[in-house]
């Protein structure tokens, strides 16, 4: 099942024109030039390796499935309200066409994916933000899933998952995507009370409204090596100071060195660290 | 008549001007016009209820971010007796674009906080514009924490453009600072009332916009983004804002039909900064009645209904 969530996923890669020559029979280009350190990456050593260069550790943007994948045991992820497609509250322009090109490109039928599997053998609730679809934004349905998540955690007590990748609250949703940041925040608050785990991944891009509610409200907050993670985009805050920032304003590590996270976790330790977080939080000491 | 005149309502500007002109001229000359400026002062009248009883969503913006439009401390004043500000979020500074503090309300002590917007350059460059820095949101949860242990409401009024996007912002977590806003607003023992008093700006409204009572002043506009930003990510033109504004549906009566706020507080003709002190009546009528209601509810009973209020959004 998992495998078929794999394959709707055919977007995740941008080919450049001419440094990547496309196999004749298939759709799928075989190689990929690293964004960051520009080496030439044959694109099924890429996926072996979860996706990161070999050379300079780029991490590449994982689509929710793919996400799922590499995190959960084999067979063992369940999707939970798999069926809650995206709503249009009020009627914006050019929204349902919006949609309906995201939900064809990704497969998906709004930017969360969510549901329950085991790693390392522990039973987790699960929610992995698509970034691919509408830029991650959160709106009513990504919101509602949240919430259904969190409160099957309440009720199951078992502990949570969130990965982020999300440019912020979905505009086209006015502000009943403004108050989803509301509503997520204070179902996190309700499974805080209840004493259940909840563990908040930032990948790349973490921003916005995602940002500013559930994502930074995790007992332990993870992100992954050179994520973009800020609240206002990079250039808003340009414009702003109207000056040049830090290379590394607004990354995992700015926000490492700020104390705004516990810890940078590459990705190919992301299984083993959060086994160990499950594990550390299974009995009471 | 304010200092800044709207560009929607200049037509009013030169009728009063006209009528001004006719007195004075009636008064040098000795002449009788009192028939001539009686039907240009009912026409005046006319013509103000037909522009600011059709106003649209971009005109009310306007007047939501009116600079003359009273802002949190001018609200302090007319609505409550013994205001004592109270400063600081204990780690890092005093930020001037959110305040807060203790007052009393028809005689019950109170916690109150707002963001404040200056009314001119000077007074804006002081308050940042009334865009807070992540320690005015904790100066914010640190007021309404002490709220809930002395058992006092809380009044919050809401009036921004949005969260300060600075480096020091950033550093100091901004995000983080509104996160823990939302989380602990939403679990505060003790009664919220929240008022939209102009601009509901994003996640930095959102950050004083937890509460029991959502409530909006009549020319106010709540939204997700402005609709400059709005206009500019969908057709790359800030220009088209006005139709930005349109579609985002901001206004106090379409989010009232949208189910998504409490109730709306009419303000007198031509916008509450022609009339700050019968707007702070209207105010005032309205935290009398919700407070009367929300103090008879038990704090467990309160939580749980703040909680549902957010749960039935989108909640299908
Ligand atoms: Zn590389």
């Amino acid at each position: 099942m998992l495998k078929d969530l794999f394959r709707k996923q055919k977007r995740y890669i941008t080919v450049q024109p001419g440094t990547a020559p496309e196999h004749e029979e298939e759709k799928e280009p075989l190689w990929i030039k690293c964004p960051d350190c520009g080496e030439i990456l044959y694109v099924r050593e890429l996926e072996k390796g979860l996706k990161v260069c070999s050379k300079c550790r780029y991490h590449f943007r994982l689509s929710a499935p793919e996400r799922i994948a590499a995190t959960v045991d084999d067979n063992t992820f369940q999707e939970l309200d798999g069926d809650l497609k995206a709503v249009d509250p009020l009627s914006f322009p050019a929204y349902r066409s919006k949609l309906s090109s995201a939900e064809q490109e990704t497969g998906m039928r709004d930017a969360i994916l969510t549901g329950q599997g085991a790693i390392e053998g522990r039973p987790v609730l699960i929610g992995v933000l698509e970034p691919n679809f509408i830029m991650g934004s959160m709106g009513c349905i990504v919101g509602e899933k949240i919430t259904r998540l969190v409160e099957r955690a309440i009720k199951s007590k078992l502990p949570v998952i969130l990965f982020s990748a999300s440019g912020g609250a979905r505009m086209q949703e006015g502000v009943f995507s403004l108050m989803q940041m509301a509503k997520t925040s204070a179902a996190i608050a309700r499974l805080h009370e209840a004493g259940i785990l909840y563990v908040s991944v930032l990948t790349d891009p973490t921003t916005g409204g995602v940002l500013a509610s559930f994502a930074t409200l995790g007992d332990i907050i993870l992100a992954e090596p050179g994520a973009l993670i800020g609240f206002a985009g990079r250039r808003v805050t340009e414009q702003t100071l109207k000056e040049k920032l830090p290379p590394d304003f607004q990354t995992a590590e700015f926000c490492f060195n700020h104390g705004l996270i516990d810890l940078i976790v590459p990705r190919n330790e992301m299984r083993q660290i959060l086994a160990q977080i499950l594990s550390l939080h299974s009995e009471r000491g | 008549m304010p200092n800044v005149i709207l560009d929607f309502e200049k037509p009013l500007l030169e009728l009063e001007n006209r009528i001004a002109e006719l007195k004075q001229y009636a008064g040098d000359k000795g002449i009788d016009l009192a028939a001539e400026i009686n039907i240009l002062e009912n026409r005046l009248r006319e013509l103000k209820k037909e522009i600011y009883e059709n106003l649209t969503p971009w005109q009310r913006t306007q007047l939501a971010r009116h600079p003359e439009r009273p802002n949190a401390l001018d609200y302090f004043n007319l609505l409550f007796t013994d205001f004592l500000p109270l400063c600081g979020d204990r780690c890092y500074g005093d930020d001037p674009a959110l305040v807060g503090g203790i007052a009393r309300f028809e005689g019950v002590p109170v916690t109150v906080i707002g963001h404040v917007k200056g009314h001119n350059t000077k007074e804006n460059l002081a308050r940042n514009f009334g865009m807070p820095n992540p320690e005015g949101f904790r100066k914010a949860l640190r007021l309404v924490q002490q709220a809930e242990k002395f058992q006092r409401p809380v009044i919050s009024l809401v009036d921004t453009p949005g969260a300060y996007s600075g480096a020091g912002a950033e550093e100091r977590g901004q995000a983080w600072a509104i996160a823990n806003n939302l989380f602990a607003f939403s679990r505060l023992k003790t009664p919220i009332i929240v008022i939209i008093t102009g601009e509901g700006g994003s996640g930095g409204a959102l950050a004083l916009g937890v509460g029991d009572v959502l409530l909006m002043l009549e020319n106010s506009i709540f939204s997700v983004i402005s609709p400059e930003g709005c206009a500019t990510i969908l057709w790359k033109d800030s220009q088209r804002a006005p139709e930005a504004a349109s579609a985002l549906k901001l206004t106090a009566s379409e989010l009232l039909s949208l189910g998504l706020i409490d109730g709306v507080i009419p303000e007198p003709l031509g916008g509450a900064h022609r009339d700050p002190k019968g707007t702070a009546d209207n105010i005032r009528a309205e935290i009398r009645q919700r407070l009367q209601e929300l103090r008879q509810i038990d704090a467990e009973q309160l939580v749980a209904a703040r909680w549902s209020r957010l749960r039935r959004i989108c909640g299908f």
